[in-house]
């Protein structure tokens, strides 16, 4: 214990050359080029005897099962490499009671962090003070508790309404007419983005939100939806999206006979296909904004890097995957058909992104996969 | 003769009795599987990690009481765990703000749990249907009043769930209390007689001068308060309420009773078997966990465990449920 302490302390005063020694080694083996710049972040506390769990509250759609695929694959690799001892993922059915038994579980089966999805942001408050008071660190994410003692890994939602917005202004020189398509009504999440956008908007007087539909972030909703609004519209220049929803936009658009306006794009295959095909014929160019599920293994590595002994803050912001023009062509071509781009993070990234959030610089960009 | 009759003796003390063994089936059945637990980690076997393992058993306890209320008239609720969660839905929204508000709703949702029961018994009507109806009843009011899951429970609530007794933990003080009040209520006390008359035999218990009606609407109201408790206690350990965070309650309930040496019949239930019962079953899952068992499995596992501990009872008692 002694031990594992001093070596953290060590490696992070940049000391040591056992322990120098040891980070490249483990460096080296995730493939990170930032060497200089990740031994001052990365932690390299002795973990190879920590188990992680991660409690995940519903496991019945596609986003969430990629998501907890990605976790095994995270943790995998991170066993290999002797990084923790071992993982494991449970799933409650979207039921509190069983997402809080399974959690005491994990505690009394002595696991040393365990990892939250939660299924309500407050349901799960007692059983985190439980952890917390048996010396486990607990991480929540995406859906995360309000309880003080857990971290929360999450995204800024009205950040990627202003990332829109501003691509937009510049785009068209602060004057048009907009098109918002939102995702679903009563959703947390949505009214989030949507409040960004709006909020952003405003520093734009003469770039208009002339409507708003919602596309339920799919897009056969999202066609619809825009083709029943389209007649009514003077000429729309831009369209702000929630993801997912980009697709179903231009097709109502090429029904209509219209000309494609600029549509911020998600991550998905088909909306990357089609604005690679349009950069191929027009030159048309835009941005895809979005979410990612593999944002378990951000919360995984978090974990880790707080047993290893790193620093870090109570709330970490994630970054938005952010896809412009010279990163397409390497994204699409990651992506299988019927997918969505979904980087995996490693170590030396999440660590980035920690030290980001302790100092309030930028958030390091999810570099495009080689 | 005298070899006789010690071999007979010998082998009596030998071999309990049926009635003896199906007692003691539900407690078997509890100390396998914390043998099991303590097997894979001997330090569950503390103040913490007893509190830890058998805290969420604690609402569950009262609301498989509720359910026994039931079955000792020979019906069934089925509308038992969207009722707990109705009652968790207005102690998150109401019982910290306007806590008048919170006790006359909770006042009013006992008196339409207890005017339904009346309407049964006195209608005649299938308990079956008339509880399943109910239950969508009780879980629309729930989302009218919490749309989705939130709500906070009051501070005092939390800190009681929370509390550190002397001794034993919470849950065991909670278990080793009720069980000994409903022992009394039901199997000590003269009344208790009655009220187990009313659904054993209701015609001599009729016949006898007892008002059937007074016994039906009394325990009614027992099961409904019963329930209005295991939903207050579950709010206070989750912090909130949901309208859906109990539909599980429902069955387990049943099969609390049922394992704990209740049946169908009406009249035969056991309130120390079935708090006994409510333990165990809400140790299945755990038990999995512990031996690792694979998360798809898990459920059908569980069932699994509540099949063969049932069909022990069957195999022991050889007589109908």
């Amino acid at each position: 214990m002694h031990c594992t302490e001093n070596m953290t302390r060590q490696s992070r005063g940049r000391s040591g050359t056992a322990s120098l020694t040891r980070a490249a080694l483990v460096l080296a083996l995730a493939g990170a080029p930032l060497l200089a710049h990740a031994a001052d972040g990365v932690a390299t506390g002795d973990t190879s005897a920590k188990k992680i769990a991660f409690s995940n509250s519903y496991a019945g759609n596609s986003f969430r099962q990629v998501m907890v695929k990605s976790w095994q694959e995270v943790t995998a690799a991170a066993a290999k490499d002797h990084l923790i001892a071992d993982a494991t993922v449970v799933s409650a059915n979207n039921s509190v009671t069983e997402q809080a038994s399974q959690i005491q579980n994990m505690i009394l089966q002595g696991y040393d962090a365990i990892v939250i999805l939660a299924g309500s942001d407050t349901a799960l408050n007692g059983v985190v003070k439980d952890a917390c008071a048996a010396g486990i660190t607990v991480v929540s994410f995406a859906g995360i508790v309000t309880e003080d003692c857990a971290y929360k890994v999450n995204y800024d939602w009205a950040a990627m309404g202003k990332i829109e917005v501003d691509f937009l202004a510049k785009k068209l020189n602060g004057k048009g007419n907009l098109l918002e398509i939102r995702g679903i009504a009563g959703d947390s999440t949505d009214a989030d983005i949507s409040n960004g956008i709006h909020a952003a908007d405003k520093a734009w007087p003469d770039l208009k939100i002339v409507n708003t539909v919602y596309g339920q972030w799919t897009a056969t909703v999202a066609q619809k939806e825009v083709a029943g609004v389209l007649p009514s519209l003077p000429k729309i220049d831009g369209i702000v999206t929630q993801g997912g929803d980009g697709y179903g936009a231009a097709m109502a658009f090429k029904a209509s006979g219209r000309p494609l306006p600029l549509i911020i794009m998600g991550a998905r295959q088909d909306e990357l296909a089609l604005w690679k095909s349009e950069h191929q014929a027009n030159g048309y160019e835009t941005i895809s904004v979005s979410a990612t599920p593999s944002v378990s293994q951000v919360a995984f590595w978090v974990a880790q890097q707080i047993l290893a002994g790193k620093e870090v803050p109570k709330y970490v912001e994630v970054p938005l995957l952010q896809i412009d023009q010279s990163g397409l062509d390497a994204w699409l071509a990651k992506v299988p058909e019927g997918g969505a781009a979904n980087p995996f993070y490693t170590r030396e990234l999440v660590t980035q992104m920690i030290d980001a959030n302790i100092h309030h610089t930028a958030l390091p960009p999810i570099p495009a996969p080689k | 003769m005298p070899e006789a009759a010690i071999l007979n003796s010998g082998s009596h003390s030998l071999w309990p009795r049926r009635e003896t063994l199906e007692t003691a089936l539900p407690f078997l059945a509890l100390l396998v599987m914390l043998g099991i637990i303590f097997a894979v980690r001997p330090t569950v076997f503390s103040y913490f990690g007893l509190t830890l393992l058998f805290k969420l058993a604690i609402p569950l306890m009262f609301a498989a009481l509720s359910q026994m209320l039931i079955i000792n008239l020979g019906e069934i609720d089925l509308s038992n765990g969207a009722f707990v969660g109705l009652v968790t839905c207005i102690v998150a929204v109401y019982l910290e703000k306007a806590p008048g508000h919170a006790v006359l709703l909770l006042v009013g949702t006992v008196l339409v749990y207890v005017a339904v029961g009346w309407l049964i018994s006195v209608r005649k009507l299938p308990s079956i249907v008339v509880t399943l109806g109910m239950s969508f009843v009780w879980l629309g009011c729930a989302i009218i009043i919490l749309p989705a899951p939130g709500g906070h429970s009051p501070a005092w609530l939390i800190d009681a769930m929370r509390w550190k007794p002397p001794l034993m933990p919470l849950p065991l003080w909670t278990a080793l209390g009720i069980a000994v009040i409903g022992h009394w209520a039901l199997k000590s006390s003269s009344y208790g007689i009655v009220l187990r008359g009313a659904g054993a035999n209701p015609k001599s218990v009729a016949r006898a001068g007892w008002s059937l009606v007074k016994a039906r609407l009394l325990l009614y109201a027992g099961a409904a308060l019963l329930a209005v408790i295991a939903g207050l206690f579950l709010s206070g350990i989750t912090t909130s309420g949901d309208p859906n965070v109990a539909p599980g309650y429902t069955m387990l309930g049943v099969g609390a009773v049922i394992l704990g040496g209740g049946t169908f019949n009406g009249g035969v239930v056991s309130p120390i078997g079935t708090v006994v019962g409510a333990l165990t079953l809400s140790l299945a899952s755990s038990v999995l966990s512990f031996l690792q068992v694979a998360p798809v499995w898990q459920i059908g596992a569980q069932g699994l465990i509540l099949f063969l501990v049932l069909a022990g009872r069957v195999l022991i008692g050889g007589r109908r449920l």
